[in-house]
């Protein structure tokens, strides 16, 4: 017996010392990930950040109903078709009396953002009695003096001549910073600064609601079947191996069944999130049915036991009491799956959701595109402007992954039980 | 000590010799004139073991039939074949003819679901649900529609808890989880469990194996009351209590029937020497 002992304290030493060095291990490994996490994230929220705030010129506006081209008492297609650029050019040379050369009233001209004219228009059709009378207004600055302003650096894109007009501009107190509201209300657009995210948003979301309507009633059916019901023969192991097999395949591969099966054999629409959900759908079923496969199968098998007994049917006891226990692990599966299916951009460009599309769809079937394709498409883009929006992009979807993440983790807690 | 436990071996390869000879045809009275169940030439594998080695016996109604053996001789197994539990296990096999009131229980025609029903069954390990202690008993009721009111639900569940010497510990807590208690209160709740559905044939795999005196008085008390109405089986490991609730003993060997006959009997002169040593304690 004492000889035991004195073995044990001799390997207890080693197993204490073995223990220790798999501890140290273990945080070093966390702090590195954590480490890679923030630089990342760091990095990513320091670009981003000019993308949130834009700089706003407030002018005088004097609508002006001559300067517009109508009457005094225009018709609503009179007050569409008038001539909004005019009048706000006009509004400038005012400030600027000192400039008036042609090319000089263009540059001029070209300070403020396009997007403009389609504010005051909108405004005064809004409300016509605005018509000959003064009010001051805050109009979006050009990306290209927006980006100046926020870099303070020449980029050979804003002339010296521009850069004094602001300069004086902003000594009068009319330029302003303030935040980028157009980043969350508006669909995508040439101009960075009127360009926004909700277009692609509501195309994520729309695809991801159809994504998982398919693939989690199917997923957790096939699932169920084929743990609780199927009989064990070499036709379910060829199954199983298929389902595992499918879960590796590239995704791009999804892209291109969606288009050969749902565009040309079923003439469904281009870049609609219906059929971006069905193709992400394909892709999400197997990690479904792999997770909840592994979830069902973790139930002990002493509570079917017990429900057998009590004279309960096969279905009653999966329904009653293996699915109920196995749903934490059910739910995190679907919403791993469709995390990863938001992040997808490969298999919806095979299907057209890449079109350039300004619109924020309003429906299943409406063209759009997906957040991961945005990021694409503005990484794309040559406006300087568009390098911080890429980055804001990406903290959208980010934050959109977080969320799901964080529904995950709740729901799971939601259904935790012991037993 | 390594030249005893040399000899140890020995001496134990002898007796399995011995076993092995002994081991032949069932002696005792293992059939009755009245009969609930009836089982001839029963044999179950797990694929290639054969757990249960062409067993025949009856169970009379209203009677309590302690099945004892060694650990692993096939208890568990033979209990499973009453009411088809085993075919939940892929590997397993049954094979003879099982009557339940003259009805072959492995025919096609026969709903495992209506017999589960019909044969309750309390298993070796306590298994409540992860549900409430009310609603782990109200189960099998609601199951197949035994209460017709919320109020005659709540009767069962208190009567059965109370039956199962339960209701005392947790009449202020029937909305906790049942399991949250401990390992004997488990136990007793799997009890109620299956007693609330009243099935005509209770199985029950050493239910009091995790119990205290007290609560096993109760449970032996519960048997006592509950075969006036119903029939019993019950695996157990305690000889004292075999005697004292059963009316007829089955002792297991190495997945044989041994030695089957009337408690007393078979406690005080069994007819086979596996039996006698055994229940002696020199070995098992
Ligand atoms: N699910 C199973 N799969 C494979 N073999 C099994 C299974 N259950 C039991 N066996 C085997 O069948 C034999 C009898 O087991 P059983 O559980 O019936 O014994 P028991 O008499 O109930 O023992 P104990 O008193 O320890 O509960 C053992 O050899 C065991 O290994
Ligand atoms: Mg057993």
């Amino acid at each position: 017996m004492n000889n035991n002992t004195e073995i044990i304290k001799q390997t207890l030493a080693k197993r204490y010392a073995k223990e220790r060095r798999f501890r140290a291990l273990g945080m070093v490994s966390v702090f590195l990930g954590l480490m890679f996490l923030l630089v990342l994230l760091v990095g990513i929220l320091f670009k981003a950040t000019p993308a949130f705030t834009q700089h706003y010129l407030s002018v005088d506006m004097n609508y002006d109903a001559s300067s517009l081209g109508v009457g005094n008492n225009p018709t609503v297609s009179e007050l569409e078709g008038a001539n909004y650029r005019g009048l706000i050019r006009n509004t400038l040379y005012e400030q600027f009396p000192e400039v008036t050369k042609r090319q000089d009233k263009r540059e001029l001209g070209a300070l403020i953002s396009g997007s403009a004219e389609y504010q005051i228009r909108d405004a005064l059709l809004a409300n016509p009695a605005l018509l000959n009378t003064n009010t001051r207004v805050q109009v979006l600055l050009d990306d290209d003096v927006d980006t100046y302003l926020k870099n303070n650096t020449h980029s050979g894109r804003v002339s010296e001549q521009q850069i004094a007009w602001i300069q004086k501009l902003e000594d009068s107190g009319a330029v302003e910073r303030s935040f980028n509201r157009n980043l969350f209300t508006n669909g995508d657009s040439r101009e960075p600064e009127s360009a926004g995210l909700l277009g692609a948003t509501m195309g994520s979301l729309y695809a991801l609601t159809i994504c998982l309507l398919v693939s989690f009633p199917i997923g957790v059916m096939a699932a169920i079947y084929l743990e609780e019901f199927a009989p064990k023969n070499r036709w379910v192991d060829l199954i199983e191996i298929n389902i595992n097999n499918l879960a590796a395949v590239p995704s791009i591969v999804f892209g291109l069944l969606g288009l050969a099966v749902f565009l040309n054999f079923f003439g469904m629409p281009r870049s609609a999130p219906l059929v971006g959900g069905l193709v992400l759908a394909l892709l999400t079923l197997p990690t479904i049915i792999i997770a909840s496969r592994s979830a069902i199968k973790s139930v002990p098998p002493s509570i079917r036991e017990a429900a057998l007994g009590l004279g309960a049917s096969k279905m009653q006891t999966v329904f009653q009491h293996v699915v109920p226990l196995a749903m934490p692990g059910i739910l995190t599966g679907a919403i791993i799956g469709s995390a990863r299916a938001l992040g997808e951009a490969a298999p919806l460009l095979m299907i057209g959701m890449v079109a350039f599309i300004v619109d924020v769809p309003q429906g299943f079937t409406d063209p759009s595109t997906v957040l991961p394709i945005q990021i694409f498409l503005w990484a794309d883009s040559p406006e300087r402007a568009f390098i911080a929006m890429t980055s804001a992009a990406t903290i959208v979807l980010l934050v959109f992954l977080i969320c799901m993440n964080g529904l995950a983790i709740w729901l799971r807690k939601r259904f935790e039980k012991q037993w | 000590m390594a030249a005893e436990s040399t000899e140890e071996k020995t001496n134990k390869e002898n007796t399995k010799v011995d076993i092995e000879q002994q081991l032949g045809e069932t002696v005792g009275e293992q059939f009755t004139k009245e009969q609930k169940f009836s089982l001839r030439n029963v044999d179950v594998f797990y694929a290639d073991n054969h757990a249960i080695n062409d067993i025949s016996m009856d169970i009379a109604p209203n009677e309590v039939v302690a099945f004892i053996g060694p650990s692993g001789c096939g208890k568990s197994t033979f209990l499973r074949v009453l009411n088809r539990m085993n075919d939940t296990i892929d590997i397993c096999r049954v094979s003879g003819d099982i009557r339940l009131d003259g009805e072959d229980i492995y025919d096609k025609k026969m709903d495992p679901v209506l017999l589960r029903a019909r044969v309750g069954m309390v298993f070796q390990k306590p298994n409540p649900f992860p549900k409430s202690i009310y609603d782990n008993v109200a189960y099998g009721p609601k199951l197949h529609g035994l209460a017709s009111s919320r109020a005659e639900l709540d009767d069962i569940v208190r009567t059965s808890l109370k039956r199962a010497g339960l209701l005392k510990e947790v009449e202020n807590r029937l909305d906790e989880p049942g399991t949250g208690l401990s390992g004997g209160q488990q136990q007793r709740l799997c009890i109620a469990r299956t007693i609330a559905v009243s099935p005509e044939v209770i199985l029950m795999d050493e239910p009091a194996s995790a119990l205290d005196p007290i609560a096993t008085a109760i449970i032996e008390e519960l048997i006592d009351e509950l075969r006036e109405n119903y029939t019993i089986a019950i695996v157990t490991h305690s000889m004292q209590q075999a005697a004292r609730i059963s009316q007829r003993t089955a002792y297991f060997h190495l997945g044989k029937l041994v030695e089957m006959g009337p408690t007393e009997k078979i406690f005080t002169n069994p007819d086979h020497t596996l039996t006698e040593n055994y229940i002696t304690g020199r070995f098992g």
